[in-house]
């Protein structure tokens, strides 16, 4: 994996990093891990918009039990990422943020959750 | 910022990496689980029922012999149970929501329990002549069903329940003639208030 391609494209930042890790037994699949998704936060945001058609800011918010601004910079970095998308709209006189997973997104959690299948099979078969 | 679980602390242990990604994974599983609640509670089907609870309540009141009482709310029972399931399946189909698997499913099987000792008990209290212990009977149990199945809905549904409980207590403790005025309290007026609420924060 190209250390230039993960700088360029924030849905694979953290890889050139995963590359140069020390050995690994099962290095190939921790390589490819999409780190930005790893966080917890962010890793909790995805899971959780993917069993919603959308979910608010305060929903995830409740969900994740975290506060406004860590649930804000995480879920600035999934949109930079364009993994979720947000829509801003006003529920009578109230601010209502709404959050949706886009299908990069969607994949996203896909591929992490088939390498963390792979890395269980991987030391199983060792 | 706090990764998953972290799976490149070099040298790696095997055994330890396949755990760590069995816990990313039931940490994935388990925030889906609580992400999603069952949202297709019918806020306006609640309120409708409350409304024709109310009704009820209003004749039940006026009825002199203990079988007239009861028909006048098996009656109101009967619609009650298909406004709310026909609205519900309405409800879930609008908001694309499982009825019958994940939470909805949790929420069906943690409510129908206690309406089905509700069915018994009735049989059982209007045989023995015990009629007045119906209200508090029902309200109490009723309130546990919402409880149980709240825990897999959205927060007001089991703030309902506890309200359904705290009537019912009331209605087993006093005397027999505020039975007709807290099912009204209960049944009518918990359902339009909660219904409304659900269904402006929810959706319909």
């Amino acid at each position: 994996m190209a250390r230039t391609g993960a700088a360029r494209d924030p849905r694979r930042r953290g890889e050139g990093a995963a590359a140069g890790a020390g050995e690994g037994a099962v290095r190939p699949s921790a390589a490819e891990l999409d780190r930005l998704i790893h966080e917890r936060i962010r890793l909790g945001i995805v899971s959780a918009l993917a069993v919603n058609e959308s979910l608010s800011f305060n929903e995830l918010k409740a969900l994740m039990k975290t506060t406004d601004g860590n649930l804000s910079v995480h879920a600035r970095k999934l949109e930079e990422a364009q993994y979720v998308v947000c829509r801003k709209s006003f529920d009578g006189r109230v601010p209502r943020t709404e959050y949706r997973l886009t299908a990069a997104g969607r994949r996203a959690l896909e591929r992490y959750l088939e390498h963390m299948e792979a890395l269980i099979k991987a030391t199983r078969n060792r | 910022m706090t990764p998953a679980e972290p799976l490149r602390t070099a040298p790696a242990d095997p055994p330890a990496l396949s755990a760590r990604a069995m816990a990313n994974l039931e940490f994935i599983r388990d925030t889906m689980a609580s992400a999603s609640a069952f949202t297709a509670v019918p806020g306006w089907g609640m309120a409708l029922t409350g409304l024709t609870a109310l009704v009820a309540a209003a004749l039940a009141v006026q009825e002199t012999t203990a079988k007239g009482w009861l028909s006048v709310w098996m009656v109101e029972a009967a619609f009650g149970l298909a406004i709310g399931a026909t609205t519900m399946a309405l409800k879930a189909r609008a908001v694309a929501a499982p009825l019958l698997s994940g939470s909805g499913r949790k929420f069906a099987l943690s409510l129908l329990p206690s309406l089905a000792v509700g069915a018994l008990l009735t049989a059982v209290l209007y045989r023995a002549g015990l009629a007045a212990l119906l209200p508090g009977t029902w309200l109490v149990l009723y309130g546990s069903g919402v409880v149980a199945a709240g825990a897999f809905s959205v927060g007001v549904v089991p703030v309902m329940g506890a309200g359904f409980l705290v009537l019912g207590t009331i209605a087993l403790l006093g005397p027999a003639s505020w039975g007709d005025g807290l099912l009204a309290a209960g049944f009518g007026g918990l359902h339009v208030v909660c219904g409304i609420v659900i269904a402006r924060r929810y959706g319909g």
